[in-house]
């Protein structure tokens, strides 16, 4: 029982840890900058500026997805939920920073992931208004989760080919994530249409909110036009097949009139900013 | 599996040891007691109650820092965060299963819990006011996890003491980013360095009391150190504790709120004031500044989510019946 076995064994686990255990860890959680070396010239041919409204129409979908999710950290309805929305948070959340640094470059102002993230006003935001709304409930927790992971999956798998190489990149480590996304969503799905009459009726309530805001997302222009048409339909067939073994299907219901793509955004976006940005802003001259 | 030997059993038939014995000599030789084995009712107990306490620590734990997620003033130290406080759910599920091992039910922990009849740790009942709470608790509140936890690596209790070796490493990693995020805070500005002293003049003596009560008043502590659930006592623990964070306070370059705290040559260790135990007393009562909060919450996501629950089971209820049904209507 001597103090040296202790220590021994603390020291041997925070040495074991330095070697292996922070890649365990979300992406770029650790103390090196994961992008060193990289190399980061926008190659010939390929746009800037359209470059840039991409990854930052995709980081804002990221960044504002992923703050949704950890609203949900303590609240979840099960300890398996809370790791899971978790995890998915922490996809998304680093997706957003790769995109909003492959933007700082793309647009040539040269800022970084945090300048995008904690300086601008909710009217440079353009993410889908989908992504803004508050939590009801897990049933339109899910539902969004499915509508977007399964968009943002059709697209990044043909992201994953575009002519700029760090888009691509980017986009390439996304598919995996976003595939385990969009299976989470439709395993929920299908338990909560197929499960009891109380949850089935949450599920119908949670697609008539949702729908609204479908062809939005379905649409996005002007950002990714070139893709639109091949995403839309694999999305639509997506969650056709996914609704149809919950026993649900999609709703008709007209849709909400503008787009957060072109900068429109409901009330919500206000508060979820001014939350996020509320420290940041607070200490200007801070770092972190 | 026979969760339960009988009292005073005598060994088997063929002159077997009788399995308190057996249990005695198994904890004397420093093995491990595993779910299988005979164990006495008072240790199988004592192991419950501990692992769940542990379990709720950790899931109670999310909250006070859970709080800062959503306002993390830069995107890495959001991520940071979050994937802390994701390592927290993780720590308590994996208690949970090895409080299972010892014939307890998840479910009925967490009544337990939202119905105040078992207990967390006490330091999650204080709140957080700024975001340095979230430095000062990975450096302290973590810090004191580790020694308290490390030791636990070689409880007697298998699970448990293989659960303890995967958090003390996780640990102590979140010790060492709280760390990280207070000396980049200090070199940052004034208003950042009062952040950081202001937190930890709220924290350290709500962190010592974590190590529990001192070892006069702490009538379980000798019988878990017997059956070496335990390794240390909750004095040894505070002292090894003061003495690993003298020196890192004084490289970041805060003040630790504690007048008669000074290194004694004669015992190679600091001499340190006492805490206000009956402030410990009544946080533990119930009566601390978030008790309440914090276990309401716990309380909602668990009522909140039981529809959730249902229409799960409901649906693998479902999903099995089919299968019933469509293997018979092949056959």
């Amino acid at each position: 029982m001597s103090d040296d076995i202790d220590d021994h064994v603390y020291l041997s686990l925070a040495e074991q840890h330095d070697q292996e255990g922070d890649a365990r860890w979300a992406f770029g959680t650790g103390f090196e900058d994961p992008l060193h070396g990289v190399d980061t010239a926008v190659p010939d041919g390929v746009d800037g500026a359209e470059l840039a409204a991409v990854c930052l129409a995709l980081g804002d979908d990221a960044l504002v997805g992923a703050q949704r999710l950890a609203q949900w950290c303590t609240r979840a309805p099960e300890l398996e939920e809370e790791v899971a929305l978790a995890n998915i948070g922490l996809d998304l959340l680093g997706q957003a920073r790769l995109l909003y640094a492959r933007c700082g470059q793309a647009d040539g102002t040269g800022r970084g992931e945090d300048a995008y993230a904690y300086t601008r006003d909710p009217a440079d935001f353009r993410n889908v208004r989908l992504a803004e709304l508050p939590d009801g409930d897990f049933a339109f927790c899910v539902v969004r989760l499915l509508v977007l992971s399964t968009w943002r999956l059709a697209l990044f798998g043909r992201l994953a080919s575009t002519a700029d190489p760090v888009l691509a990149a980017v986009a390439a480590k996304g598919v995996p994530e976003l595939t385990y996304h969009r299976q989470y969503a439709a395993d929920w799905a299908v338990r909560l249409g197929d499960g009891t009459d109380e949850s089935h009726r949450r599920m119908r309530a949670a697609l008539a909110d949702v729908v609204p805001y479908l062809d939005e997302v379905l649409d996005a222009r002007p950002q990714f036009a070139a893709h639109a048409d091949a995403v839309r339909q694999e999305t639509l067939a997506v969650l056709d097949q996914v609704l149809l073994a919950a026993g649900l299907s999609l709703p008709a219901a007209p849709a909400v009139p503008g787009s957060g793509r072109q900068g429109d955004h409901t009330a919500h976006l206000a508060p979820l900013l001014a939350e996020l940005q509320s420290v940041a802003r607070a200490h200007p001259e801070a770092t972190w | 599996m026979p969760l339960e030997g009988p009292p005073g059993d005598s060994g088997d038939d063929r002159g077997e040891p009788p399995l308190q014995e057996r249990f005695d000599a198994t904890i004397g030789r420093d093995q491990r007691i595993e779910p299988r084995d005979w164990m006495p009712d008072g240790y199988r107990g004592t192991l419950i109650r501990q692992i769940a306490q542990h379990a709720h620590s950790e899931i109670i734990g999310m909250q006070p820092e859970g709080e800062w997620i959503t306002r993390a003033p830069s995107l890495r130290r959001k991520a940071i965060l979050f994937a802390k406080v994701q390592d927290e759910a993780g720590h308590g599920l994996y208690l949970y299963s090895a409080a299972e091992t010892l014939g307890a039910d998840r479910a009925d922990l967490t009544e337990r819990l939202i119905e105040g009849r078992q207990k967390y740790s006490s330091i999650f009942n204080y709140p957080t006011e700024s975001f340095a709470d979230v430095g000062v608790i990975g450096w302290f509140v973590d810090g004191a996890a580790i020694c308290n936890q490390v030791p636990l690596c070689r409880s007697s209790y298998g699970p448990y003491a293989r659960a303890m070796v995967r958090v003390c490493k996780e640990e102590s990693f979140h010790q060492r980013q709280g760390y990280e995020l207070l000396m980049t805070m200090m070199r940052g500005t004034d208003a950042q360095r009062a952040m950081v002293q202001d937190a930890v003049d709220r924290w350290w003596w709500p962190s010592l009391m974590m190590f529990g009560p001192p070892d006069g008043d702490s009538p379980n502590s000798a019988r878990s150190m017997a059956w070496k659930i335990k390794r240390h006592s909750n004095d040894e623990l505070r002292q090894r504790f003061v003495d690993m964070t003298v020196p890192q306070a004084e490289r970041l370059g805060v003040t630790l709120p504690d007048p008669d705290l000074r290194w004694n040559e004669e015992r190679g260790r600091h001499d340190f004031g006492t805490p206000d135990w009956s402030e410990l007393q009544r946080v533990i009562s119930g009566d601390g500044p978030c008790n309440t909060a914090r276990v309401a919450r716990r309380r909602a996501a668990h009522e909140d989510g039981a529809w959730v629950r249902e229409a799960a089971t409901a649906h693998a209820a479902k999903q099995a019946a089919r299968a019933r049904h469509g293997e018979g209507a092949a056959a």
